[in-house]
């Protein structure tokens, strides 16, 4: 992504990162896909409540700064791994959301061709090496992704998503360790919820800030505001930074919260009705940005009402698409479980 | 050939017995009419002599456990017969099975079949004692002497086998066929069955059936749920259920009267729709109450049949065969010997709407301790119906229909309806279910009694 | 075939197939604990370290789970890993890459992936390491849609196999005896391969099919051997590939001997053997068993330290020869 001109850049040096780094364009596309994120999951779960998705379904509402920005300095090349609650991750990165609605559906025009659905969304033309049923269970394969890069000396970052509960899973240390003796191009991101499904992070883990981990395995832990989004891409854009210069990985933990239940069964009885209002209303990543592009002039009302239009409107034609796209026959039930022979 | 000893039934109730004492030990030479064991059953003690003369060998059946009829319990081997090869050049006895027992008694275990339990295995000794002559005349061979013995036309259970425990094996089959065992022998012997442990005729198969009409002459309707269900329990209870039948004549002429008066006595109440009587009783409201009254009667019929023990019930809890679209079902009066006739006839207004809209709750039809299927609407005379378990009875209603019967040396005119009872003749006799059908007849001639 | 062929080891077999899977291809590289300058456990890399270099014959800290991970992520992204158990015990930590991830990523992600991985598991008894270094866990393994499960009983197989696995594009686990290592056997130089999927009869006969795997295929052989000098004639099966297994290779022999028996050294229940029996029995050839299906498989317990209860948890030889003679003779 380019960056905003010389003199464009020195009227805006005492604003945050963000408004530093990036065009106006730019950061109305973030805002854009911020909504769009958010009426993504708002659109499933409404599909979800009529019947036309089945299974359950992991919503990031509240998350979506975290993702926004950890993807901001990304290019296309780079590649993330994503967790059970990635469906911001996939939008982020680049994927549209009517083929992520036909997955969700179940449909063949789905990125997994109705075969993994919101667990397993993926979109590896963009680079999201999958969504991962198993918790902590991308991370090593994020660092097998940052060694590929590195020996085929693709100049490839590779991001690894995870959330709160994933920090105590073996799998977690063993892979910042061996990133780090190897100095591998990856970027660890705890997306840090608070809950890992109804266990608060206090309850469940030692250190106070998931980021303290990474003094062990000799990597910078960076703690950012998950929920501002110049924040999160600052911390990224750094993190991208060092390990395109072949410096090693980064650990960032981004401090958020979601908005809604672990997943669609659950009935949230481990947090104040009180606890999940606050951050609504005071804390909303969407809210936050809104509000400094037009403090900072960077959009108007209208700008802002025009982007929810939009949204609205390839959120609904996204539903259309999934809606009537073919379902996958029985017959083909055992594709995609070997390599097919030529 | 070692000669087998089983446990014979020697009662004719009886599908296991206990030894409760033997006389002769392992190994020792017993003369054919020697003593061999005693088997006690629940009126006498028996002695069993042997059947043979040699030498006794793995004696199994142990003293003081049950013992399927027909298991083998010990073998005798002729006096100097190689005992642990299991292989001999005498043709193999089977066994007939033991016939069925009659008067259609309580006959668990009898007709072949798998025993109900096998004796457990002795210490020291293989788990596979040797049984013959188990099941209805199948003979043990190998998968491929049984398909050679077919090829060639060959009755197995005529042959002796060389294998292990008188396993026809294919050497056996070579050793017929170069004999000049015959297809002729085998013309009035029947092919052994695939599946002779499953009594009766093996249903067709779907290409079979189908086979049978020309393609194009017919639509395939795929079965929904309610009629793979029919379909399943239907066959259960037709199988495993040994139904007898009775039937009878009752009298509507005062039955039909006081319905008449009764239904003219309701009071109007105020619905939705407009004044209504508070009830209108049909004859199947009269039928119920009078099977559930009968029950009380005569409680030793209010059973159920289950393995170990008769389930006699307190209360009478009638089920009443719905037609819906697509199948039926049976929704239950429950204590319907206790409810007055308006009260079971409301109820049964609610529970066939709902059971027509599919809206019943499982408690709803699951249980019951009877059931009535009425098909007299239809002008069916008389007809009998498939008992559904855990009922030991149901009853067949027919139309009630002006005939001419003869009293007292004169002909009259009387309405009459046909009634036939089935039951589960493990649970209910001949007898008893006669006297629960007279106690009903007696309610349904003598309504009154239904209202006391 | 011109190649010359010579005598070479189980395991010098494998580290050749490695070294030309590595020349011919530069995405090919070695990962596991100690195979580095160590030269692994069983001396399996040697000196390939040298040759390669430590950028590509990688000692990872001792991290199955990580480790194997990094394997599949690698092979995710374009990397050819050979990954290396240090044992196959070992492996149990990272059940969860293999089973849930290497398995499962191409089906999950619709075919828009592959994982081509091929992970290596020295198994078996023998050695006196006891329980916890000892097991057979190949039928685990064998029982996941998604992974080829191979156990090369010979030098020649141990190459060509170790090639096919590397060119294949779903991830191939190896399961090697360990007392295979040093066994010697001919084998080409250069490049070949051997099917994955393929049964090979290694001895034809008439009277008794005998099904092994892995080490038991020799004392299959040797049994038969023996049981030839009394008049029985064995066919032994190397099943070679658990899954996708070869059963037509297995049906045909059954329908020439009709009689089959399973040898195999994991735990007897729930194992290969019953694959191969349940079969048997719903294909074609039941029709021509003339006699029970028997399976020789290792006891219901850990393996022992103890030499000789060691030897009596496994099937030997003579097991072998009792068990084909009474089911041919017909005592079973």
């Amino acid at each position: 992504m380019g960056t905003a001109s010389k003199a464009v850049a020195d009227s805006r040096a005492n604003l945050p990162f963000v408004y530093r780094q990036y065009s106006a364009e730019q950061l109305k596309h973030v805002l854009y896909k911020m909504y769009l994120i958010r009426r993504f999951e708002e659109g499933a779960e409404d599909s979800y409540t009529r019947g036309l998705i089945h299974g359950t379904m992991h919503l990031s509402i509240g998350q979506e700064a975290s993702a926004m920005g950890i993807c901001m300095p990304l290019g296309e090349d780079d590649q993330i791994t994503s967790t059970h609650r990635g469906h911001g991750h996939c939008i982020a990165k680049g994927a549209e959301v009517k083929r992520m609605f036909a997955e969700f559906f179940g449909k063949t025009t789905g990125y997994c061709k109705g075969r993994g659905g919101s667990m397993h969304i993926a979109d590896v033309a963009k680079g999201n090496l999958g969504a991962n049923g198993i918790v902590g269970g991308g991370i090593p394969i994020a660092v097998g992704a940052a060694l590929s890069s590195k020996m085929m000396k693709t100049g490839k970052v590779v991001v690894s998503f995870f959330g709160d509960g994933a920090n105590n899973e073996g799998a977690f240390h063993e892979a910042l360790n061996m990133a780090a003796v190897w100095k591998l191009p990856v970027i660890f991101v705890c997306e840090n919820n608070g809950y890992g499904m109804s266990t608060s992070t206090a309850r469940s883990t030692a250190v106070k800030n998931i980021a303290d981990r990474a003094a062990a395995y000799s990597m910078p832990g960076v703690i950012v505001n998950g929920n501002i989004f110049s924040e999160v891409a600052e911390a990224s854009y750094k993190a991208v930074e060092r390990a395109r210069a072949g410096e090693g990985p980064t650990l960032i933990e981004s401090k958020t919260y979601r908005h809604r239940g672990h997943s669609k069964s659950d009935r949230n009885r481990y947090r104040t009705k009180e606890e999940i209002e606050d951050w609504m209303s005071n804390r909303d990543p969407i809210t936050l940005f809104e509000n400094e592009l037009r403090e900072f002039g960077f959009i108007d009302d209208k700008g802002i009402e025009a982007i929810r239009v939009a949204v609205a409107q390839e959120i609904a034609d996204g539903i259309e698409f999934a809606k009537a796209s073919p379902s996958p026959h029985v017959s083909e039930t055992g594709n995609y479980v070997y390599t097919e022979q030529a | 050939m070692p000669i087998e000893v089983i446990l014979p039934k020697v009662d004719m109730d009886m599908a296991t017995g206990q030894i409760s004492r033997w006389f002769a030990e392992e190994g020792a030479t017993v003369k054919k009419g020697d003593v061999l064991f005693e088997i006690e059953t629940d009126k006498a003690a028996m002695e069993i002599d042997a059947p043979a003369s040699g030498v006794l060998r793995d004696v199994t059946g142990r003293e003081g456990v049950d013992i399927p009829v027909g298991a083998a319990v010990a073998w005798i081997y002729a006096d100097g017969e190689a005992y642990g090869t299991g292989v001999s050049a005498e043709p193999m006895k089977i066994e007939a099975p033991t016939s069925p027992s009659d008067g259609g008694g309580r006959a668990a275990g009898a007709g072949g079949g798998e025993p109900a339990a096998a004796p457990p295995a002795p210490a020291g000794r293989p788990a596979d004692p040797p049984h013959k002559g188990e099941g209805e005349g199948r003979a043990r061979a190998t998968p491929l002497a049984r398909r050679l013995a077919r090829e060639a036309g060959l009755n197995l259970s005529a042959l002796s086998g060389t294998g292990p425990y008188g396993r026809v094996v294919k050497a056996d089959i070579d050793a017929a066929i170069a004999k000049g065992a015959t297809k002729e022998a085998s013309a009035e012997a029947p092919e052994a069955p695939a599946v002779a442990s499953t009594p009766g005729v093996k249903a067709m198969s779907d290409d079979q059936v189908l086979r049978l009409f020309e393609p194009g002459s017919y639509d395939l309707v795929p079965h929904d749920n309610m009629r793979k269900t029919i379909a399943r329990r239907l066959v259960e209870a037709k199988t495993t259920i040994p139904h007898f039948y009775l039937t009878l004549d009752c009298e509507l002429d005062a039955l039909l009267a006081l319905r008449t008066q009764i239904n003219a006595a309701a009071p109007v109440k105020k619905t939705d729709k407009g004044d209504a009587p508070a009830y209108k009783l049909s004859v199947n409201d009269m039928v119920i109450k009078a099977m559930a009254m009968a029950l009380k009667a005569v409680p030793d019929a209010n059973a159920s049949w289950t393995e170990s023990a008769m389930v006699k019930h307190k209360h009478a809890d009638v089920g009443v065969a719905v037609s819906i679209p697509g199948g039926l079902i049976t929704p239950i009066i429950r204590h319907a010997d206790e409810k007055t006739l308006s009260v079971i006839s409301n109820e049964m207004k609610d529970l066939a709407s709902r059971a027509r809209s599919r809206k019943l709750k499982p408690e709803e039809y699951q249980g019951g301790t009877t059931a009535v299927s009425n098909l007299g609407m239809f002008g069916i005379k008389d007809f009998a119906a498939v008992i559904n378990p855990p009922h030991a009875t149901i009853l067949a209603v027919g139309a009630g229909k002006e005939r001419a019967v003869v009293k007292n040396g004169e002909i009259k005119i009387a309405t009459v309806m046909l009634v036939t009872l089935s039951t589960d003749h493990r649970a209910v006799d001949g007898a008893l279910g006669a006297e629960l059908l007279v106690a009903f007849k007696r309610l349904i001639e003598n309504p009154m009694g239904m209202l006391v | 075939m011109d190649a010359m062929v010579r005598e070479l080891s189980y395991a010098q077999a494998i580290q050749e197939a490695m070294a030309i899977a590595m020349e011919m291809d530069e995405r090919v590289f070695l990962m596991g604990e100690d195979i580095g300058v160590y030269g692994g456990a069983f001396q399996v890399t040697g000196d390939l370290v040298e040759r390669f270099g430590t950028e590509r014959v990688i000692d990872t800290p001792i991290s199955e789970l990580g480790g194997a991970g990094v394997a599949v992520g690698a092979a995710l992204t374009g990397m050819r890993p050979i990954f290396e158990f240090q044992f196959s015990d070992f492996a149990t930590l990272a059940m969860e890459q293999i089973v849930n991830q290497a398995a499962k990523m191409r089906f999950m992600l619709g075919g828009e992936v592959s994982v081509p991985v091929v992970m290596r598991f020295p198994a078996g008894s023998g050695t006196g390491a006891a329980a916890q270094h000892s097991q057979s866990l190949e039928a685990w393994l064998g029982h996941v849609p998604g992974l080829k499960v191979i156990q090369p009983a010979t030098p020649y197989d141990a190459k060509g196999m170790l090639l096919a696995a590397v060119a294949d594009p779903d991830p191939v686990m190896i399961f090697e005896h360990k007392l295979l290592y040093k066994a010697k056997g001919p084998v080409p130089e250069g490049y070949y391969t051997v099917p994955i999927g393929k049964a090979d009869i290694r001895r034809e006969g008439r009277d008794l099919t005998i099904v092994a795997t892995s080490i038991m295929v020799q004392k299959a052989l040797d049994a038969a051997a023996v049981l030839e000098a009394e008049g029985i004639d064995v066919e032994v099966v190397d099943l070679r590939t658990i899954r996708p297994m070869d059963k037509q290779t297995v049906i045909d022999s059954v329908k020439k001997t009709s009689r089959l028996m399973c040898v195999y050294e994991a735990v007897k229940t729930l194992g290969i053997g019953a694959e191969v029996s349940a079969m048997i029995a719903e294909s074609e050839a039941f029709d021509y068993l003339d006699a029970p299906i028997v399976r020789l498989g290792g006891a219901e317990t850990p393996i022992p330290y103890n030499p000789e209860l060691e030897k009596a948890t496994v099937p030997q030889v003579p097991d072998i020869i009792t068990a084909a003679r009474d089911l041919v003779k017909g005592v079973r």
